[in-house]
């Protein structure tokens, strides 16, 4: 490929690229919290908001970095990653953990469905403001 | 009295008897053959998806010993009265064979099986009667059908897969028969997810 067709391929990339990510970004700040909190119940077998379980706890998720509860026995894989916790990375994350975090212990398919996991996102938000992790 | 109260007070010498004959690992030949017993797991150490069917497992393992320890704790509270009391002793010894059969599938995979904690926390403050209990004890079987629904795919080896769906079936009856304990349709839905 000559070198101005591949500048163009790459800008496309990029754009594309970049779409995606807003269109992610603006999918998982438009879900709904209370279809999210009968989502959540798929993860009651390994994740609470208040305490850790075999996963970790959901309280203050938002802007906490990966890995990092402490005392919880994370991955290694999860503790190196750099993941900050926002819309856009659970997004990513929850659509397919081991896609996202390869070694992650989180060994679930993952949410396929977009506004699922919008609304899930929602309600992990939600969540954060209400009596288990505010008491 | 508070759950957390009731669940320190000692159990009585029928209940711990019938809880101690009911909850002793009698594992099936069903699960051994699916699992444990097949020589081609231990020919698959090593391989980097072996390594991924490890991890699965082993997460598989580690909600299966809560599970075992919720169940304890809703058997020692003494707010179960029979016959519910019996279904949670039931159940929680079915937890206990997966538990021993995903433990010894790790081992047999070349990995180290993951270990019960020493403390499980559980909410207990607000688990004040018989359907408390059963209601806890439905969403932690529900959230169980929904983990191994997640799981199941991701096995690279056909018969593990087999081999969960088999345990996702039983939590899937578990879930079926509390929720009919507490008075709720007992099959709400036609698809799980």
């Amino acid at each position: 490929m000559k070198p101005r067709a591949l500048a163009a391929a790459l800008a496309a990339a990029v754009l594309v690229a970049s779409a995606h990510a807003a269109v992610s970004e603006r999918a998982a700040n438009n879900g709904d919290p209370v279809r999210g909190e009968a989502i959540y119940s798929r993860c009651a077998a390994c994740h609470a908001l208040a305490y850790d379980r075999t996963g970790p706890r959901h309280c203050s998720l938002f802007g906490r970095r990966a890995g990092s509860v402490p005392g919880f026995a994370y991955s290694a894989a999860m503790k190196r990653s750099t993941i900050i916790w926002n819309a856009r990375s659970l997004d990513r994350f929850i659509a397919s953990p081991i896609s996202a975090v390869p070694g992650t212990a989180m060994g679930y398919a993952g949410v396929a469905d977009p506004q699922e996991r919008a609304d899930l996102i929602a309600y992990l938000r939600q969540a954060n403001d209400s009596p288990p992790c505010t008491k | 009295m508070s759950f957390l109260k009731l669940a320190a007070a000692p159990m009585s010498i029928a209940t711990r008897r019938a809880f101690l004959g009911k909850s002793g690992l009698v594992l099936s030949g069903t699960a051994v053959a699916l699992l444990a017993g097949r020589e081609a797991l231990a020919a698959a150490k090593g391989s980097k998806s072996t390594a991924e069917d490890i991890r699965i497992l082993n997460t598989a393992l580690g909600a299966e010993f809560e599970a075992i320890a919720a169940y304890q704790v809703g058997a020692e509270s003494g707010l179960l009265q029979k016959p519910v009391l019996d279904l949670a002793v039931t159940f929680q010894g079915h937890h206990r064979e997966h538990a021993d059969i995903l433990g010894k599938t790790v081992v047999k995979l070349g990995g180290k099986a993951a270990t019960a904690k020493e403390k499980y926390t559980f909410p207990t403050d607000t688990l004040k009667t018989q359907a408390d209990v059963l209601r806890f004890a439905a969403t932690l079987e529900k959230g169980a059908v929904s983990a191994y629904l997640g799981a199941v795919p991701l096995f690279s080896d056909g018969d593990l897969a087999k081999a969960a769906a088999s345990i996702l079936g039983d939590e899937a009856m578990h879930w079926a028969v509390l929720r009919n304990a507490l008075g709720e349709p007992p099959v709400p839905v036609a698809f799980m997810s």
